[in-house]
């Protein structure tokens, strides 16, 4: 753990999302100032649904991301149905249609891995609920570059596989509810 | 750790250049090192600098590293509503030309050529269109010409050409046997596979459509820009460029030159001159 400000928030959720997301990204003030890179599974075909539906009911502005779009702060991405977000080397967005990871594309250790990569200890990583082990790779490899590990408490989630599997990689991650992530998270994109 | 790594990825890639002249070096980086990373593991070096040191003093590793490094994921009629929007708002334009040329541009294992070959078969357009179909991995365009794929992917196949609007039965241009679905030749005798890079190689002449779908998308934006050029020189007056579903002119300093055609289904027009 280090002192480093924190600079992005990459979230990861399955089974049981749209809830967890519900709970958190909502709750974040409208000056809530880092960017927030979202994966969520979805089935292919049936997406962007998540965005208008975060769109009406979040202060910060949401959006789906768009290849190669510079990151801005205060502003949710949400990854495209069927396409991998990752960072890129420059802080941009990018889009892949590459083999799926882990079954699912788009794939939380995609995201997660560019953007350790990208920000290394000034990146906070976030695993909600879900019913597979996607992340778990991804939450270890922002932990490894010294950024902040985040798990939902496996006990409150909707699905505890995912949250499981990223603690056993990421024992060390702090476990918390929907309310703690909320109340972290503001601390961090607000007091600056 | 990851600098050096990073390192030896801009030193893999300009080996690659300087050697081959395959030009990776303006592809989406974030990407190229997952799957350069993946090519290391898979192929069992240390460190990319083995795999530099092989690749450069033995040939035969090229192919193996050109399959890590493009990505052959394709489908046939991919996004259903892209090749519908070819069919009822394009192709009664290109109805009035007598002859037609049409470039598919990175068509990867050829799953793109068939849809386009059985679009224009179904609409009565195929005995007078010409195709070339490009991409720079050898086996790839292999794969393409000969038009064979693994019968668990047809079902998918089939349901996208229905959603396509499809007249036909896409049965009807395929036989099955051991497994495997052979595309018919009757499908390919139009179509003229070649070797061609949109990063390093020129124009291609006078093109009525042009569909780049799913390559652009690999590219950093420089190189995006330069491929929209290369298309805009390669059309002919008013004809059309469809891309990817997450792909647009709308960053391109080129995107003057064309109008958005169908919004929504990222087919342009080129604008008159
Ligand atoms: C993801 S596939 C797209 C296949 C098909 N167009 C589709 O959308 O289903 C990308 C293809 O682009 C090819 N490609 C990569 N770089 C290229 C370049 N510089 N010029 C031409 N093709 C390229 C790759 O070899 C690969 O076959």
């Amino acid at each position: 753990m280090s002192g480093t400000p924190i600079q992005a928030v990459a979230i990861g959720a399955s089974a049981g999302a749209v809830q967890a997301l519900l709970a958190i990204l909502p709750a974040l003030p409208a000056s809530f100032s880092l960017p927030v890179l979202v994966v969520v599974h979805v089935p292919p075909d049936r997406s962007n649904m998540l965005v208008p539906l975060f769109q009406s009911k979040c202060r910060i502005k949401v959006k789906e991301a768009e290849d190669k779009e510079p990151v801005e702060n205060g502003v949710a991405y949400f990854a495209p149905s069927d396409y991998h977000m990752l960072v890129e080397t420059d802080g941009c967005v990018a889009l892949s249609t590459d083999e799926p990871v882990n079954y699912s594309r788009p794939s939380i250790d995609v995201l997660f891995e560019s953007a350790a990569d990208y920000y290394g200890s000034a990146l906070a990583g976030v695993i909600l609920t879900g019913a597979n082990h996607d992340g778990a790779a991804g939450l270890k490899a922002v932990a490894d570059v010294g950024g902040v590990a985040i798990v939902e408490n496996p006990d409150g989630a909707y699905a505890s596989a995912m949250p499981t599997a990223a603690l056993e990689a990421t024992p060390s991650a702090r476990i918390m509810s929907h309310d703690q992530i909320v109340f972290f998270l503001s601390s961090l994109g607000t007091a600056r | 750790m990851s600098e050096i790594e990073d390192l030896e990825i801009q030193l893999l890639l300009e080996a690659l250049f300087q050697r081959y002249h395959y030009d990776f070096r303006h592809y989406a980086r974030a990407s190229i090192k997952r799957r350069l990373i993946q090519a290391r593991l898979h192929l069992g070096f240390a460190t990319i600098s083995a795999m530099q040191d092989r690749v450069l003093h033995d040939a035969s590793m090229l192919p193996r590293l050109l399959d890590f490094l493009t990505v052959q994921v394709s489908e046939m009629f991919r996004d259903p509503t892209y090749f519908k929007a070819l069919r009822e708002k394009v192709l009664p334009h290109l109805r009035t030309y007598p002859s037609l040329k049409i470039w598919i541009a990175g068509s990867s294992t050829g799953e793109e050529v068939y849809s386009l070959a059985i679009l224009f078969k179904e609409e009565g357009l195929y005995d007078r269109t010409i195709f070339y179909a490009t991409d720079i991995n050898p086996e790839a365009l292999a794969a393409a010409e000969a038009g064979v794929y693994t019968i668990d992917r047809i079902r998918k196949f089939t349901e996208n050409h229905q959603k396509s609007g499809g007249k036909s039965s896409l049965s009807d241009y395929y036989t099955a046997a051991y497994g495997r679905a052979a595309f018919d030749k009757s499908l390919r005798d139009r179509v003229v596979f070649s070797d061609h890079s949109l990063v390093t190689d020129a124009v291609f002449a006078e093109m009525h459509l042009i569909s780049c779908r799913n390559v652009m998308i690999y590219f950093d934006r420089p190189l995006q820009d330069r491929a929209i050029g290369l298309f805009r020189d390669s059309l002919t007056r008013k004809g059309f460029l469809g891309l990817g579903s997450k792909e647009s002119l709308r960053f391109s300093s080129h995107a003057g030159a064309f109008t958005d055609f169908v919004p929504g289904e990222k087919i342009y027009q080129r604008r008159e001159p």
